[in-house]
């Protein structure tokens, strides 16, 4: 009665080739432009500049010295870092309870408050950057850290409560209630048997916030002057600096991000399945 | 010394009403069990003594201190829960010990009382291991040895053993009483299964919507039901009922015949007796049998008097065949009867 | 355990911050659009950006680009997540291989595209190194509006597939296998399979996956500046140009909401086409 059963073993075998071929190509589209990149930064300049290009890397730091000498390029390379991480603490800091609120509780204005969580993932968040930046000006925070780790803790949030809400409801409330029998408080019972078992998801979702933060562009464009950060800094000198710049800049872009998201793979696709609902 | 003492408590969630005015009292060490089908209140009721929901009215005492506005931790009381909650990233050693830790008690003391009531569930081979390695009855030890190990004026548990299979269920329940006579200990029990509930408690509360029927030992709950409702919940199969018109001088007649019943002046009232009660007789009530199933320890018949469904349990050696007529005389002395609009019993 | 304020005091911290760094700001946004820089309700600002003549280009530019690049995503996404599904050995690499590109910045993303495309870029070296070009071509020029546009869409596609391809993986794993079984024993092919089960129970994700990735389209900035610059106009670039370049503040803001209006727009649509019945959910 099946259909299937009808497929010739030739045909089996010329569908089973096409999905090897379509996987394959498939990483190599993903990984060739990386390595492109992983070749211009790994040359000298002139090998940058020259034409036609190789493909194999001279393995040169030439042009990663000439970047990390560039004026101003380690000082926006740690303002990135300070300012990735200030978001990744903020956003786990008022995310994880409002996670544990909205996965342990049924309270008025539940809706009200997911309905706001879920606007913000809708909304073209970098545009706040404009006004914000008048404010800041106001409150003396323009062109500071804290500034801009504001606006992305605010583009992180979102996924930090929703990611929370998901690993907090896969932990039995059983579990808590059990603790609070055996002489635990609610805060020591949600520090001595919830937190172990979420830390891993947590961690993953505090890199995350470390990454969307990281990556950012445009906020951090407009709100950072003097101090610049990785990708302020690259994005205003675009059109200026000499081409081997960008491409090393753009590899000290990219490294952290593939050693993060190799560091929290497994989660990533948990955090999604239930950030869906 | 702990007895419970539960007066007046009312619950609602929303406009439902979970508990309607239950009072109770559970002398010390005494085995109560809470049972009734799901939705009944029981385990609403138990998580209320536990501290996990709040009465919206009433007073729960526990000796002379009142406990229901006092945190969990902070009535003495233990709880062993329904799918155990066996803290997976502690090895059983600090499962059991998790309390006596939280009391800060020495190091000796945690190591000496949690090898004790180890070896009293048997699982003190288990103390190093995780509880992702254990299977789900090992998992049920921890979680008493657990309880067991506060040492508490009351223990509360919460369908413990419905989720071990059935072989597993009857050696769990012979090792749980043993254990729970000769702790001491104030023991609650909520549980559906009646066999469960006649085998472990001094005393049942059988509940029904939210109210307790009927609290007594659990022969009387079998032999004297308070309401029809205990009558045909507890005992499988459960009671058959018939409707009776009285005859006058306490004489009322079932199904054409003719038995000695209340002397009230009640219209009607329902005729119930027990399956096991009814034995195979020249006279007695006209049955047409239905079908017939040879149980091994006794033959269960389903027949129907007068249109109505009636069970009678007959000895294994019975020989019938579905058509037949038998007539079944009942017990006298088991014969029970129950107000009609009611459902309570009547003498 | 009674804690009625509990919850409240928990959401407190995230409805404050959103409250301070998200309403009102986009409530300044409003006001700055729709005034005048005095008092008063004014369309100036708006009658300003539509009325400049890159206005039409830019919306049109921003709007093809996501028309041409979200579909093709989808449909990859899709085959991504269908493919992985399947595998056995090595799914771990693969999946890992191909979501890569999620935690790579546009700006890096446009950039890598830039080492392909620009004048002594990789795909010149292959082009004359194959004898398809004698000398290498200056691709991204004005002349060249076609090819600028088809880089950046093939930046933005390479980039931003694995956001989909996350949320559709998700989505895949959690359609019970019993609803597959019980196709096999009823005879469906493994297309109709996909048709029939697999997209339809994918809703939910879709609706995410398509909302998210239509708004980051609208929102598509550092791609296009590392790879067009000014040769291919876009909403979000023209509002860094009103604001830094032009100290427009209120045009800045008016086209911020316009790039608002279009999302909002969009998230509706979708919302509405991929409409999940009551009930008939996993």
């Amino acid at each position: 009665m099946s259909q299937t059963d009808q497929v010739s073993p030739n045909a089996r075998k010329a569908g089973r080739y096409l999905y090897i071929a379509t996987v394959v190509f498939l990483c190599a589209w993903v990984l060739v432009p990386l390595y492109l990149l992983f070749v211009n930064a790994l040359s000298s300049a002139e090998a940058v500049n020259s034409f036609p290009k190789s493909a194999l890397p001279e393995f040169d730091l030439g042009s990663l010295s000439f970047f990390a000498k560039f004026q101003g390029i380690l000082d926006a390379l740690k303002n990135s870092l300070i300012v990735a991480t200030m978001t990744m603490v903020m956003s786990i800091a008022i995310g994880a309870p409002a996670g544990y609120a909205l996965s342990r509780f049924e309270f008025r204005g539940k809706a009200t408050f997911r309905l706001l969580i879920l606007m913000t993932r809708a909304f073209p968040l970098p545009l706040l950057a404009l006004p914000l930046a008048i404010m800041f000006i106001r409150t003396g925070l323009d062109d500071t850290a804290l500034g801009l780790a504001f606006v992305h803790t605010t583009l992180a949030v979102p996924f930090a409560v929703l990611i929370t809400f998901s690993l907090f409801s896969g932990i039995p409330l059983e579990l808590e209630e059990a603790a609070w029998t055996l002489g635990c408080t609610r805060l020591t019972a949600f520090t001595k048997v919830v937190l172990p078992l979420i830390l891993p998801g947590i961690t993953a979702s505090a890199i995350f916030a470390f990454v969307i933060s990281w990556n950012e562009v445009f906020a951090a464009a407009v709100l950072t002057i003097e101090n610049r950060t990785l990708t302020a800094f690259l994005l205003q000198n675009l059109d200026t600096t000499a081409i081997h710049l960008k491409f090393a800049g753009g590899f000290i872009l990219v490294l952290p991000a593939l050693i993060f998201i190799f560091a929290v793979r497994k989660y990533l696709f948990a955090m999604w399945g239930i950030a869906n609902r | 010394m702990a007895e419970i003492q539960i007066k007046n408590v009312e619950k609602w969630f929303g406009s439902y009403q979970a508990l309607k005015s239950i009072d109770l009292t559970i002398s010390d060490q005494e085995f109560m069990v809470l049972l009734g089908a799901s939705g009944c209140g029981k385990t609403t009721l138990l998580r209320i003594i536990a501290g996990l929901e709040t009465a919206s009215q009433g007073e729960v005492w526990i000796n002379d201190r009142r406990i229901d506005h006092l945190a969990p931790k902070d009535r003495g009381i233990a709880m062993v829960f329904q799918n155990y909650a066996v803290f997976p990233h502690l090895t059983v050693f600090e499962n059991i010990g998790f309390g006596l830790r939280m009391q800060r008690r020495p190091n000796h003391e945690v190591k000496a009382r949690v090898e004790r009531n180890a070896e009293l569930m048997h699982i003190e081979q288990l103390l190093g291991r995780y509880s992702g390695e254990l299977s789900g009855g090992q998992r049920q030890r921890v979680a008493v040895a657990r309880a067991l190990a506060m040492e508490p004026d009351v223990i509360l548990m919460d369908e413990p053993l419905s989720n071990l299979d059935a072989l597993l269920r009857l050696e769990m329940r012979a090792e749980l009483k043993g254990v729970l006579a000769e702790s001491k200990t104030t023991a609650m029990y909520v549980t559906h299964d009646q066999v469960e509930a006649m085998s472990l408690a001094d005393r049942i509360s059988v509940m029904h919507q939210g109210r307790i029927i009927q609290a007594a030992d659990p022969l009387s709950v079998y032999r004297d039901p308070a309401e029809r409702f205990v009558g045909s919940f507890i005992g499988n199969p459960p009671m058959n009922f018939l409707p009776a018109t009285p005859e006058g001088g306490g004489k009322w007649r079932v199904a054409g015949q003719s038995y000695a019943g209340p002397k009230t002046d009640h219209t009607a009232l329902d005729f119930a007796i027990r399956p096991e009660d009814l034995q195979p007789s020249a006279a007695g009530l006209a049955a047409v049998v239905k079908v017939v199933e040879p149980l091994g320890a006794h033959v269960l018949v389903t027949c129907a008097i007068d249109g109505q469904m009636f069970r009678a349990v007959l000895d294994s050696d019975t020989k019938l065949a579905a058509g037949e007529t038998i007539t079944l005389q009942p017990n006298a002395g088991r014969i029970r009867w129950f107000d009609p609009q009611s459902q309570v019993l009547v003498r | 355990m009674n804690a009625r304020y509990l919850p409240y005091v928990l959401i407190t911290p995230v409805a404050l911050f959103l409250c301070v760094f998200f309403l009102y700001p986009f409530f300044l946004v409003a006001r700055q659009a729709f005034g005048d820089g005095g008092s008063g309700f004014s369309l100036d600002n708006f009658r300003d950006i539509f009325g400049y003549w890159k206005f039409n280009m830019t919306l049109t530019n921003t709007l093809l680009l996501a028309a041409a690049v979200v579909p093709v995503q989808l449909a990859m996404a899709l085959l991504m997540a269908t493919m992985v599904s399947r595998m056995g050995k090595g799914r771990d690499l693969v999946l890992y291989i191909w979501t890569i590109p999620l935690g790579i910045s546009d700006l890096a993303a446009g950039i890598i595209w830039l080492a392909i495309f620009e004048q002594s870029g990789f795909l010149n070296s292959m082009m004359v190194g194959i004898g398809a070009l004698e000398r290498p071509a200056n691709l991204l020029t004005y002349q060249n509006a076609g090819l600028v546009f088809l880089a950046i869409a093939l930046a933005e596609i390479w980039r931003a597939t694995a956001i989909m391809l996350v949320i559709l993986v998700a989505g895949i794993g959690l359609i019970p296998k019993e609803y597959y079984e019980a196709a096999d024993v009823f005879g469906a092919s493994k297309w109709k399979q996909f048709w029939r089960i697999t997209l339809p129970l994918l809703r939910p994700s879709l609706q995410t996956a398509l909302i998210l990735r239509v708004i980051m389209a609208f929102e598509v900035f550092a791609v296009v500046a590392a790879l067009g610059g000014t040769l291919f106009p876009v909403l979000m670039g023209e509002t860094y140009a009103y604001q830094f370049d032009l100290l427009n503040s209120g045009a800045a803001a008016a086209m911020a909401l316009v790039i608002l209006g279009i999302s909002i727009a969009a998230t509706l649509i979708i919302l509405r086409a991929l409409r999940v019945p009551k009930g008939a959910t996993i």
